[in-house]
């Protein structure tokens, strides 16, 4: 156990080496050069105005992280259900799956300010609309490939068992497309909190993270800002890091997790 | 467990007549098929890339329909014999599912028929010892070799004794030294499960060493040049490769071969016929 916590260390050792020197290096410049606070604030001050405005920084921060977890929850769901019905029916595939390939491509965030007026501009609606569509698209598009990116010999086999298209799903088609479904999710957690912040950002309630960030540049309270910045990100990589998890954890069978488990 | 699944002294696959056709061109894949396997043989289709060997063995699975022609499996139709799962199939593939373990790999087809956790764990762990995978039951797919993998695959195939084993170039993908010992294995295998075997494959050789009959096929359309009755002793051994009999057989299911295809499209010869060329030499 002693060990393994040492190989760990060792192993994550540069990683924290260069985090450690890059905000050294951040604050050294702002201080060595002279960079004024409206450009870049020190590191320092950052962390001293998060600390000093905690509960004002925190709940909007988590305010427009419920709004991006909104989203992603049914935008995720519904690109999963849509992909299960496209996977099934192959005519309807063909149809749908072109433009739904497109559409991810369309910067669905230019909406913003139009869904603001479908669904209110101080509520959270307008933002888990955006968040939702966003994510919709990468994770019904990953989870339609998985699910008919099968193996034809295992179709076969399964044939030969006389398994119905039901258990052919649950057995094989499900468990193959996990690798796609969870590559689509991660994507979505990164556009559920795109979405959600500057779905803000065209207005929002008082209390969300990207209105406040907006009117801290505003009044030229730029610590604030950049503090808002960062705990967003750092909830952004929470968010994925948490999918990635729990794609381990249901996927550690697969091949591509084998270093993880080796250990 | 083994010995009540013979149907009778009937044949366990009869194919009469049958034919194939692919509706893309017309294209004529297997015409005027005639073949009866009978319980305990082991029977090889040998035949160049597009004779339809394959397509054949998946008629007599019920996995692609004839155009033509009567297909008997067990005494009954392929449908009715694929759903009440008369047989075990092995592809050149493994087909293994990576999110399973070995052991619960070769339960799948006890999984679906609903065989209770105690009776399948005995099974299963019959069967591993059956292809000498004993103790890797709790490893996955992708930790071991690919002949360790085929062994997977046909202690699943074998886990609910079918009457009928349909094995598509089961040992294509693997170097000559493992294929070579898997013949042997598979021969030791389908004596103690006394289960009757359909063989696709590419090699001579390994179709004297392994079959009671050779059936050669040729192409366009794809059809049974001949049948070569192999006569050689049981059980085989290594030795059984050095006797001047094997050698005779392999020149004679060449010859066949030869007669039979090879000539008629010499022109655009396809990738799997300049393998046969190769192995004609």
């Amino acid at each position: 156990m002693m060990r393994r916590a040492g190989a760990l260390a060792t192993e994550w050792l540069p990683a924290i080496a260069v985090f450690v020197a890059g905000i050294a290096i951040w604050e050294g410049a702002v201080r060595g050069l002279d960079i004024q606070n409206f450009l870049l604030p020190a590191p320092s001050s950052i962390a001293g105005t998060i600390w000093d405005d905690w509960g004002e920084l925190s709940s909007a921060a988590f305010f427009t992280f419920r709004e991006a977890l909104a989203g992603f929850a049914i935008g995720s769901t519904a690109g999963f259900l849509v992909a299960v019905v496209l996977a099934r029916f192959r005519l309807l595939r063909a149809a749908i799956l072109p433009y739904a390939v497109a559409a991810g491509a369309i910067p669905v965030i230019a909406f913003a300010p139009i869904t603001n007026n479908w669904f209110g501009v101080t509520g959270m609606a307008s933002k888990i609309a955006i968040a939702a569509v966003l994510c919709f698209f990468p994770v019904m598009v990953n989870t339609a490939r998985g699910l008919t990116a099968v193996h034809p010999s295992s179709i076969e086999l399964m044939r030969s068992y006389a398994a119905g298209d039901l258990t052919i799903f649950r057995r094989v088609r499900l468990p193959s497309s996990l690798p796609f479904v969870f590559a689509g999710l991660k994507v979505a957690t990164v556009l559920a909190m795109i979405g959600a912040i500057v779905g803000d950002y065209f207005g929002g309630a008082p209390g969300a993270l990207g209105v406040q960030i907006r009117r801290w540049v505003g009044i030229f309270a730029f610590d604030q800002a950049w503090a808002g910045i960062v705990l967003a990100s750092v909830l952004g990589i929470v968010f994925y890091g948490s999918v990635a998890l729990l794609e381990r954890m249901t996927m550690g069978w697969h091949p591509s997790m084998r270093g993880a488990r080796q250990e | 467990m083994t010995t009540e699944r013979l149907v009778g002294d009937g044949p366990v696959v009869s194919l009469r007549n049958v034919a194939k056709s692919f509706a893309a061109g017309g294209v004529r894949a297997l015409e005027s098929i005639d073949l009866d396997v009978l319980p305990g043989e082991l029977v090889s289709l040998i035949g160049p890339s597009g004779c339809g060997k394959s397509t054949l063995l998946r008629i007599v699975g019920d996995l692609v329909e004839p155009t033509s022609g009567e297909v008997v499996v067990n005494g009954k139709s392929a449908r009715r014999a694929r759903l009440d799962r008369d047989y075990g199939i092995v592809f050149q593939d493994p087909v293994l599912y990576d999110w399973r373990t070995v052991s619960k790999n070769i339960a799948l087809p006890l999984e679906l028929l609903r065989w209770d956790r105690a009776a399948r764990a005995r099974r299963v762990q019959e069967l591993l010892e059956l292809v000498e995978l004993d103790g890797f039951g709790d490893h996955h797919p992708w930790q071991l070799s690919g002949g360790m993998q085929q062994r997977v695959s046909i202690a699943r195939a074998l886990s609910f004794s079918p009457a009928l084993l349909l094995m598509d170039e089961p040992f294509g993908a693997l170097d000559e030294m493992t294929r070579e010992r898997l013949n042997g294995e598979l021969l030791r295998i389908w004596e103690q499960s006394r289960s009757t075997i359909l063989f696709v494959t590419h090699s001579i050789s390994e179709a004297v060493f392994l079959s009671t009959r050779v059936v050669v096929m040729c192409r366009r359309p794809g059809r049974i040049a001949a049948i070569v009755d192999v006569d050689l002793g049981q059980p085989r051994t290594a030795d059984t490769r050095e006797e001047p009999r094997f050698f005779e057989l392999v020149t004679e299911v060449r010859d066949r071969l030869r007669e039979g295809g090879l000539d008629e499209d010499r022109t655009a010869p396809g990738e799997g016929e300049i393998d046969l060329l190769e192995e004609l030499k």
